[in-house]
Parts: structure tokens; C-alpha cells; sequence
């Protein structure tokens, strides 16, 4: 069993954010968008976490905490508007809506 | 005291121009004559305290206008002997043309009436301001005054076209003599410090006279001369009067002809010291006069519209005045001017009188034989023309030969061509004038269609009086059109003619010259006023040229043969000039009316036939020298063209706003381009980005890696 060092948790965040961009910019669904930037969120939390523990500070999960806040409030405040829009054109895309105002 | 005389007239404008809708026409026609008949009071009170010789001038400051500097310029109202006579002038004949406007003027509506007197006493008010202003500023508030007023006048039809054109034309034509005027003014603060009249005079008078010199006093006066050419319509400024007669008649009486226009004469009169001191200023202003004279004459010969024959006329007698003090004989202008008021005001007034009965005709060739209907305004108007034409013991007689005496025997070098011309010009005076009498008056009476009269010549109907269908209406509404025949004067109108009959008789006697026994008193009585205050001129007047010990010449008088009361013996030769002159003088008046009585009356079938024979001038004259024309050509076209193709289309249009679009078309364009970007497309924003931050942070990773 090989034991696990900081790089491995790097590697995972890495990874993670990987998953999470793509997400956002090939997926065709803002709730789906909204779910991979939360994924992008994660994989930064882990970091910090992960080198806050190889540092042997708290500093990395105070952040986190930050950050999981800040997540939630901006998951409630995207979903309203995805309703929002949902609502003016029955649809889900990012592609349908490229104007300011109509 | 003297601040009263302009402020009768002006309360009467403020109450007129307030009140006056709510008025009737007897309450705001009379409040008018009653503030001009009171300022005649005044002014007659006052003159006859300073009537003596050495009386002292009567000053008034009203308040300090101007402090800056050197500059110093106090609202001061003075009232010298020069003053006296133009106040005098100004009130009297004023009120009288006043009292016959309630006549004239009656079939306007109640608030156009108001408007008329209200402009009238304005114009009473600034005229008096301008004349007896005490320094150049005080002058030129006048000055713009009367010229403000004269604008509103002439254009108070302001619904015809012809009349609105009229009035602008006036304003704008004056405003280039204006721009002299005020040139000439600040040439004279910057050379003297100064802008009180007699300070001016007094330090003029410590200068040499500027001989075949150009020198600042040469220029200065050549800048208020050309003031004077603007205000007083001589050439070449001389159009605007003409075309001034669409304005009521009384108006044309009033301002065009026996006041505002001789504003110009009464300003070289006033500065008569400093232009003694500028020669050829002076030999200019005698050329053009007598210039102007001569071609005013000629065109007032063959002109059909009644008004304009008298504006002709008065540009004339106009050039006669502007010949007296261009010789320096500045007494002899002012005393035409003086006789010039009472009898051009008469014929203004008769022409009206004329104009009224006739319904608004004022055409020459529609008229004839109006002897018969109109007896007082006939034998008024003929004393008007006799006088006008020189002929002897009436006032145009006595003023009219002393200036041509006066010329006879100046000094300058072209005396006898200025005296020729000048004695041509009396010709035709007297030829025009008794044309006009003979047509009017004599003959048969001649009613033609309004409209169809001889429509192949000039003088179109939009150009004949009232405009035809204001008229027209008016005097329908009283019953007596065409078909009727023509009423004289009513009563309002009468007396005025015949109170300017009388003094166009009597006028003259206060200038009876030496040759005829008389003292030439009105001579003796302006003397003060045409040299410097301090005294000295006259003191060496009195004791004979031949002690002075200044340089010979430097006074006014001196420019002339004396005429100091002492200098009898010396002038005998003179006396026996003067007599022959006015023999010659009082010949050529009285052939001049023979010429008229011929071709008008005797003969008409001779004029149609010099007319055929000499068609060229003829037409030439009829179309006024093709003046209008020419400075339409030459100024008015060229200036449209500059502003529509240079300063319209190629400046403000091409320029100035090829600039402005030219900085949103840029702009429009470059934003064109950016726009591409801007898709709209959160993901593609979101896409460049990421990018973005990949490639800043790459950037700086590989920084990091490669140390």
C-alpha cells in the first residue's frame, strides 16, 4: 500500500477541476453547468485542504468553509435565475440566451 | 430743466407701449402731441436763456456712465447754440407732424395707433439725446436710437413684404456707417483721452492742421464721416432712404427728412473744430455731398412714385448740406438744414395729404388736376416747392445761396466745379419739384385701375404706398374710393401744413445774409458752437485776424472769406458777388420752374419724345443708376456666395461638422469591428477566460521554472 502524500490529493484536485471545466464549457444545460462548477469549487477545497494538512495549518479548512458558504449562497442564487430564465424560453441552453435584454 | 426735453417723449413711449392696447386713439394720440408739445415748451424756455452771443452752454449730468481708466465718460446733456437750433427743429417740427399722425394715422386699429406713437416719441426722445449729448457715447446712444426707431417705422407694415425689406435694409445699411462711426469714436479717445465734444475741440485745436497730410485727425473725421454718410444717406450709403418710404408718410416727414437723416450734418457741425483741422476730409466730404446732390437730382427727375421723387430730393438737399461743411461753411448747413426741416416736412406732409384722399395711390401718372379738390394742401405744397426750389424771399432762397456763396468763395481748390455742380443741382431741384406740382396738381385728372398703369415700366404696384389692399380697405370703409372724388386734409392734417407753409416763408429771415441789409443772424448766433469753448476764437474774431499771432486758419471762420461784423470794408467785393451769385441763382430757380411748366404741363407730348430721343440715360435713371443693382452684384452676392458656398457649405458643413460626424463615424466604425466579440455567448466569455487565465498563468509558471 503506497502511502498517501500531498501529491496524490493535488493529483485528484487536478483532476477534479479537469472534470468540473469541461463540464462547464461542454455541457449543454445550465443546471448541469451549475453542478460542474461546484465540482470545480470541490476540487479547489481539496487543495486547499490537503495543503493546509501537509502544512500542518488550519488555515486550508478555514478557507474551505469560506468557500463552501460562498458556494451554497451562489448554488440558491444561480438556481432562482435558472428558473428565472426557464421561464421566459422554455429552455435550458446556454446558447439561447446571448442577449442582455428582450 | 434739460434732462425734461428727452424725457416727455419717453414717458409718452412707456405709456403708450404699455397701456396704450387698452387706449383709445384720442387719449393715446393726444398723451403723444401733449409730451411733444411740452418738450417744445421746454426746450423754448431754455433757449431763450442762452440766446445771448456769449452765453454759457447749459450742462445737465445725469449720472457717471463710464469710469475705467483715462476713460471717463459722464450721461451729460448739454445745450450749446448749436444744440438750441436742432431742439428747436426736432420739438416743433416734431409736434406738428405729431398732431397731424392723429389724422393721418386714424383708420389704424386702437393698439396699431398706440404702436405708432409709442415708436414716434420714441424716436422724439432718442433724436433729442443724440442732439444734445455732451460727449461721442451720449451721441451714439442717440445715434442707435433713432436708427432703431427709424428701422421699426419704416417697417410698421411689417405684414407687406416690401416694407419688412425695407426696414432691415435701413438697419443693415446703417450699421456699416454705424462701424465708422464707432472706429472714429475710440480713434479720437486714443488720440486726445478724451470724448467730451468741447474738450475734443480744444485739444484739436492745440494740433496743426493736418495740410495734404493723412495724419490721425484726417482719419478719425473720415471715420465719422462715414457715420455721417450711413445716418444722413449719402453716397455711397445713400440706398436704404429711398426704399425708407414705405413707412407711413407722416414717418417719412418726420425721421427721413427733416430730423434723423440730417443727424450726420448736425455731427460734422458739432465737431466742427476737428474737421477745420483735416483738409482733405473736408474737400471729401464737399465732393461727396455735391456728388450725391447731383445724382440724387437726376434720379428724382424721372422717378413716377410720389414719395420717392421727395426722397430723392431730400438725399439732394441732403448732399447741399454735406457741400456747406465740406467748404466750411458749417453755419450755412446748419441753417438749410434748419429751412430744410420746415419745407421737405410741408411736402412730406402734403404728399400724404395727396396719398390720404387719393385712397393710397402714389403714382404720379395716376394723378392730375388735384388743384380742385385739394385747395389747402395745393397751395401749401406749391409754397413748399418754391421754397425747395430756391426761389427768392422764401427760406430755401436765403440758406440754399449762402451756401452756394459760400462755396462760390471758399477755398478749396475746386470751388468752381463744387459752385457748378451745386448750381446744376439747383436746376433740377427746381425742375423735379414743379414736375411733381404740375403732375399732382394740374392738368387733367388722370385715374387709372390700380395695377394696370403703364405696366411695362418700372415701379411695380407692391412698391406704390400702404400696400394697396390695406389702404384700399381703410378708406372704403369711409366711403370715399376712387369713384369718389378726393377729399382735402381734415382739419388735424390741415393745420400743420399750413402752420409749415408759414414757416417755410419765414423761416429764412433769420439768415438774411449781409448783401441783402439783413445780419445774418443766425450765422452770428451758432458762431460759439463751431469753436473751441474756451473763448479765445472769438475774442480774436473780434479783434481781427491780422493781430493773432496763431498760425492763420486754425478757426473755422477763418477757413472763410470773413464775415465778422468788423470785416465790412474788406467784403464790399463780396457783396457785390454775393448779389450777382443770387441774381444767378434766383434765374436758374425760376428757369428750372419754367423747364417743369413746359415739359409737364405746356408740352406733355415733349417729354415722351425726349424720352424716346434720350431713351438710354432715361432708363438709366428710371432704374436709379443701377446703384441697388450694383451693390447687389457686387457686395450682396458675393457675400451670399461666400457664406452659402464657403462659410455654410464648406466651414460649418464640411468643416466643423465633417469634424463631428467625422469623430462618430470613427468611432461607429472601430466599435463595428469590437462588436464581433461581444457575441453575447457566456460560455465563449467564459471560454476566453479561462484561456486568458491559463495563458497569464503559464506564462508565469514557465517564468518561475526556467529560473
Amino acid at each position: 500500500m503506497v502511502p498517501l502524500t500531498v501529491n496524490h490529493y493535488l493529483a485528484l484536485s487536478g483532476v477534479l477541476f479537469a472534470i468540473g471545466t469541461a463540464g462547464v464549457f461542454l455541457r449543454r444545460n445550465l443546471i448541469t453547468v451549475l453542478l460542474s462548477i461546484e465540482i470545480m469549487l470541490n476540487a479547489v477545497n481539496l487543495t486547499f485542504v490537503a495543503v493546509g494538512r501537509y502544512r500542518g495549518s488550519v488555515d486550508g479548512q478555514i478557507i474551505t468553509f469560506f468557500v463552501m458558504t460562498v458556494a451554497a449562497a451562489e448554488a440558491a442564487v444561480g438556481l432562482a435565475l435558472i428558473i428565472a430564465l426557464f421561464r421566459h424560453r422554455e429552455t435550458l441552453s446556454p446558447d439561447a440566451f446571448t442577449a442582455l435584454k428582450w | 430743466m434739460l434732462l425734461l426735453i428727452p424725457l416727455f417723449p419717453l414717458v409718452g413711449f412707456v405709456v403708450n407701449a404699455c397701456l396704450g392696447r387698452r387706449l383709445t386713439k384720442s387719449i393715446s394720440g393726444g398723451l403723444a402731441c401733449a409730451a411733444m408739445i411740452a418738450s417744445f415748451a421746454v426746450s423754448a424756455l431754455l433757449v431763450s436763456r442762452i440766446l445771448g452771443h456769449d452765453a454759457a452752454p447749459l450742462e445737465f449730468t445725469l449720472f457717471e456712465w463710464m469710469t475705467s481708466g483715462t476713460l471717463h465718460v459722464p450721461f451729460t446733456l448739454r445745450l450749446d447754440h448749436l444744440a438750441a437750433v436742432m431742439i428747436l427743429v426736432v420739438t416743433g417740427i416734431g409736434s406738428l407732424i405729431h398732431i397731424y399722425s392723429t389724422g393721418y394715422m386714424h383708420e389704424e386699429s386702437d393698439s396699431e395707433y398706440a404702436r405708432y406713437f409709442s415708436y414716434l416719441n420714441l424716436f422724439a426722445s432718442f433724436m433729442l439725446i443724440l442732439v444734445l449729448g455732451a460727449n461721442f457715447p451720449v451721441m451714439f446712444v442717440g445715434w442707435e436710437g433713432v436708427g432703431l426707431c427709424s428701422y421699426l417705422l419704416i417697417g410698421f407694415w411689417f405684414r407687406k413684404q416690401s416694407a419688412a425689406d425695407a426696414g432691415k435694409k435701413a438697419f443693415v445699411v446703417n450699421r456699416v456707417g454705424d462701424f465708422g462711426f464707432v472706429l472714429g469714436m475710440l480713434l479720437i479717445f486714443a488720440t486726445f483721452g478724451t470724448l467730451d465734444f468741447q474738450l475734443v475741440a480744444a485739444a484739436a485745436d492745440t494740433r496743426a492742421i493736418e495740410h495734404g497730410a493723412i495724419g490721425v485727425i484726417t482719419a478719425a473725421t473720415l471715420l465719422l464721416f462715414l457715420g455721417a454718410t450711413g445716418k444722413s444717406a449719402q453716397i455711397p450709403l445713400y440706398v436704404w432712404l429711398p426704399d425708407a418710404m414705405e413707412g407711413p408718410t407722416p414717418v417719412s416727414a418726420l425721421i427721413h427728412a427733416a430730423t434723423m437723416v440730417t443727424a450726420g450734418v448736425y455731427m460734422i457741425g458739432r465737431n466742427a473744430v476737428l474737421f477745420s483741422h483735416a483738409p482733405i476730409t473736408l474737400s471729401m466730404v464737399a465732393a461727396i455731398g455735391v456728388a450725391t446732390a447731383l445724382m440724387a437730382g437726376t434720379i428724382g427727375l424721372v422717378q413716377n412714385d410720389i414719395k420717392r421723387v421727395l426722397a430723392y430730393s431730400t438725399v439732394s438737399q441732403l448732399g447741399y448740406m454735406f457741400l456747406a461743411m465740406g467748404v466750411g461753411a458749417f453755419a450755412a448747413g446748419i441753417f438749410h438744414l434748419y429751412t430744410h426741416a420746415f419745407f421737405k416736412a410741408l411736402l412730406f406732409l402734403g404728399s400724404g395729404a395727396v396719398i390720404h384722399a387719393l385712397a393710397g395711390e402714389q403714382d404720379l401718372r395716376n394723378m392730375g388736376g388735384l388743384k380742385k379738390y385739394l385747395p389747402v394742401t395745393y397751395w401749401t405744397f406749391l409754397i413748399g416747392a418754391l421754397a425747395i426750389a430756391g426761389v427768392p424771399l422764401l427760406s430755401g432762397f436765403f440758406s440754399k445761396d449762402e451756401i452756394l456763396f459760400k462755396t462760390f468763395t471758399a477755398t478749396n481748390p475746386n470751388r468752381l466745379l463744387l459752385w457748378g455742380i451745386g448750381m446744376v443741382t439747383s436746376l433740377l431741384t427746381a425742375t423735379y419739384m414743379f414736375r411733381l406740382v404740375f403732375l399732382a396738381f394740374h392738368g387733367e385728372r388722370r385715374v387709372t385701375a390700380h395695377g394696370s398703369a403703364h405696366p411695362e415700366e418700372e415701379e411695380p404696384v407692391a412698391q406704390t404706398g400702404h400696400g394697396q389692399a390695406a389702404a384700399v380697405a381703410h378708406h372704403d370703409s369711409h366711403g370715399h374710393g376712387h369713384a369718389h372724388a378726393p377729399h382735402d386734409a381734415p382739419p388735424s392734417m390741415a393745420i400743420p401744413l399750413i402752420v409749415l407753409a408759414i414757416g417755410s416763408v419765414v423761416a429764412g429771415y433769420v439768415g438774411v445774409p449781409h448783401a441783402l441789409g439783413g445780419s445774418n443772424r443766425i450765422e452770428q448766433f451758432l458762431e460759439p458752437s463751431f469753436e473751441v469753448s474756451d473763448g479765445r476764437g472769438r475774442l480774436e474774431a473780434a479783434g481781427g485776424g491780422a493781430q493773432s499771432s496763431e498760425p492763420a486758419g486754425v478757426r473755422p471762420v477763418a477757413l472763410q472769406e470773413s464775415h465778422a461784423p468788423d470785416a465790412t470794408e474788406s467784403s464790399h467785393d463780396n457783396t457785390s458777388t454775393e448779389l450777382m451769385l443770387m441774381a444767378l441763382s434766383s434765374g436758374v430757380a425760376l428757369a428750372g420752374i419754367g423747364i417743369a411748366w413746359y415739359f409737364w404741363l405746356r408740352n406733355r407730348e415733349a417729354v415722351a419724345a425726349m424720352t424716346a430721343r434720350f431713351h438710354g440715360p432715361y432708363t438709366v435713371l428710371l432704374h436709379k443708376y443701377y446703384v441697388d443693382e450694383l451693390y447687389d452684384a457686387a457686395i450682396v452676392q458675393p457675400i451670399k456666395l461666400l457664406s452659402t458656398g464657403g462659410l455654410w457649405k464648406g466651414a460649418d458643413a464640411g468643416l466643423i461638422d465633417g469634424a463631428v460626424n467625422g469623430v462618430g463615424q470613427t468611432v461607429r466604425a472601430t466599435s463595428g469591428v469590437l462588436r464581433r466579440a461581444q457575441t453575447g455567448s457566456v460560455r465563449t466569455y467564459a471560454a476566453s477566460l479561462f484561456l486568458g487565465v491559463v495563458l497569464i498563468l503559464g506564462w508565469y509558471l514557465l517564468k518561475t521554472l526556467r529560473t
